[in-house]
């Protein structure tokens, strides 16, 4: 005997499972990639002969083929545009309150946060349901453009807030102190010494803020957003179609052939939302390297 | 820092310029100070007013449906007038694809959390993990379209009469949707399990299999349910994949192949419509919006409560 484990069969066992169960995970894993590409391949199959410029600068049409994009692009830039100018102040504002304004937590403030955590769980399709009972009929500012930005704003503004808060909790406290200690107001601090060094941070929640929201389509669809609209939006009270809804409606109308011009939107919107997602990498990386 | 300290306006006879400053100052200071205020203050309206929307507009909803006969009918037709209101086909609809989804995401997104986390080498899992947080940006509806060309057309190599939108389709996009946001979350519990519970296993001898299934797993448990339980709750209040995928078709089925339709389909379909302002299939969409709210709500704030606990039990590590 000497110090081998008495029983080899066992620990073979043992070590067979391992085996089993690492393999296990890493399958698991890699679906996730695998997925991926699944995805990218098959839409991009389906899109590529219809993607093109003039795709993307054409008018809709109802004839499958023939159709382009830009209403919705232009829409879609105008809502996400609208959106970004209503919900970013708002947010890093709250923001400052909850964290630079307020270092004693009262119950209220402690409220607010818990309810902030909850806004970022409820259903898109809740918040079109309250723009659509609020904004359009209430406030009557009909199908706009304008409606459908102030339901994005809210749907957007826990994340802004929440994204806000870590890039403010992340500013080492001595620049306060600092700036406090050279005879500046709380404001002043904060506007000449958090702010700016929390600038790349904010920037970063921001951009992901709004590439979910360009991607979002149940609540614009309640708010009335439409399926069909032959002319440009060129006011805030002008009707107007998004991309992700011009994705759907064709999706839906599978068996007209419109699936093609569905995929080569999608194309057109993966690629506008890789751009964003890059651009926040970078500003990230960035920021972290100036640290 | 904290901003609540009294306005030191310097001594008594300071020139009445500087003291005017001064007071321009904190006055500015004291504007900026309430103009966040009521910037944060506009979460806690939201809450309310969807609250106070969803309950003021099903009212005359229940006027006319009774709640029991809302909450235990069997038949979804609002059209024509003057229509069945049973929430029972869209209920069953939504817990298809909930469950469904479940089943697939929550096995994926558990093992790959521990694959990432226990034994990925940081160069695989800069690869991984930038795929996963790809896949989670992807918007919903393109979900969708890959259940409705995808998916459906696989399917329909076993089964061939299988519905171009049906169950299975749109429980298994709903499960590769939420997959990405099991394993973050999943991932963030295991890896805040400390580093000496894993070294006393190895010393003991255990295997990677036996530290993970009977040590980091137990001790990561809340946070794992807690990961769980908001997925499920992402995947019930889900919307366009699912209005593609799993069908418009209220009805009380539990064949896979079938299309069903969900809760949230319904609200779009019909707000995609004509519903006239007023009539009973508009104010329906209001009693069903709030059945998803609060079923969502309640989800969440259990899972807050899990993740609150879990955090409290490792405070010493």
């Amino acid at each position: 005997m000497g110090l081998m484990p008495a029983d080899n069969g066992l620990l073979r066992r043992r070590k067979r499972i391992d085996r089993l169960f690492h393999a296990l995970c890493f399958g698991a894993a890699g679906l996730g990639v695998l997925l991926l590409a699944l995805f990218l391949y098959k839409v991009l199959i389906d899109g590529v002969q219809r993607f093109s410029w003039t795709f993307i600068v054409s008018n809709l049409s109802s004839r499958p083929g023939r159709t382009g994009i830009w209403p919705a692009v232009v829409g879609s830039t105008y809502v996400m545009g609208l959106t970004g100018v209503i919900s970013v102040p708002i947010g890093v504002a709250a923001a400052v309150y909850l964290e630079e304004f307020n270092t004693r937590k009262s119950r209220l403030t402690e409220f607010i946060q818990l309810n902030i955590a909850n806004l970022a769980g409820v259903p898109s399709i809740v918040y079109g349901m309250l723009g659509l009972a609020v904004f359009v009929r209430w406030m009557a500012l009909k199908e706009t453009v304008l409606s459908g930005a102030l339901t994005m704003s809210l749907l957007v503004l826990p994340m802004v807030i929440l994204i806000t808060q870590e890039a403010l909790r992340a500013v080492p406290k001595g620049y306060r102190d600092g700036s406090l200690a050279l005879g500046s107001t709380y404001w002043q601090a904060i506007r000449y010494q958090v702010l700016p060094s929390a600038a790349p941070g904010i920037f970063t929640g921001i951009i992901l803020a709004i590439s979910r929201a360009i991607g979002e389509t149940a609540p614009l669809i309640v708010v009335g957003a439409a399926a069909y609209v032959s002319f440009l939006p060129h006011s805030l009270d002008d009707r107007y179609t998004v991309l992700p809804i011009k994705i759907f409606d064709w999706a839906g109308e599978a068996k007209r052939g419109f699936n093609e011009d569905a995929a080569a939107a999608i194309l057109v919107l993966m690629i506008v939302l890789l751009v964003f997602n890059s651009l926040a990498i970078f500003l990230r990386a960035r920021a972290r390297s100036r640290r | 820092m904290d901003g609540t300290t009294r306005p030191n306006l310097g001594p008594r006879n300071m020139p009445v310029r500087f003291r005017r400053a001064l007071v321009g100052r904190y006055l500015s200071e004291g504007i900026v100070r309430w103009f966040c205020f009521v910037c944060a203050l506009i979460s806690v309206l939201t809450t309310f007013g969807i609250l106070y929307v969803l309950i003021s507009q099903s009212i005359p909803f229940f006027r006319n449906v009774s709640p029991v006969d809302f909450f235990t009918g069997s038949v979804w037709s609002p059209t024509p007038e003057p229509g069945k209101f049973g929430v029972l086909p869209l209920v069953a609809g939504t817990l298809m694809i909930t469950v469904g989804a479940g089943v697939f995401a929550i096995p994926m997104g558990l093992l790959s959390a521990v694959f990432l986390s226990e034994y990925a080498s940081p160069r695989v899992r800069n690869v991984l993990k930038p795929a996963l947080e790809l896949l989670a940006g992807i918007p919903t509806v393109v979900y969708g379209y890959f259940g409705l060309f995808f998916v459906t057309p696989l399917l329909r190599r076993f089964v061939p009469d299988i519905q171009s939108s049906n169950v299975t389709s749109g429980a298994i996009v709903v499960g590769i949707m939420i997959l990405p946001l099991v394993s973050s979350l999943c991932e963030d519990a295991i890896s805040a399990v400390p580093r000496s519970l894993r070294e006393g296993a190895y010393g003991l001898g255990a295997t990677k299999a036996e530290v993970t299934g009977k040590i980091v797993l137990p001790a990561a448990l809340s946070g794992i349910m807690a990961s769980f339980i908001l997925a499920l709750s992402r995947a019930l209040g889900e919307t366009m994949a699912v209005t593609l995928a799993a069908g418009a078709n209220p009805a009380l089925t539990f064949n896979p192949a079938r299309a069903i339709e969900t809760m949230t389909a319904y609200i779009v379909e019909t707000t995609k419509g004509d519903a006239e302002v007023g009539t009973v299939r508009y104010n329906s969409i209001f009693a069903v919006g709030i059945t998803l709210f609060v079923v969502t709500m309640v989800m969440n704030l259990v899972a807050a409560r899990l993740v609150k606990k879990f955090r409290q039990v490792y405070s010493w590590a």
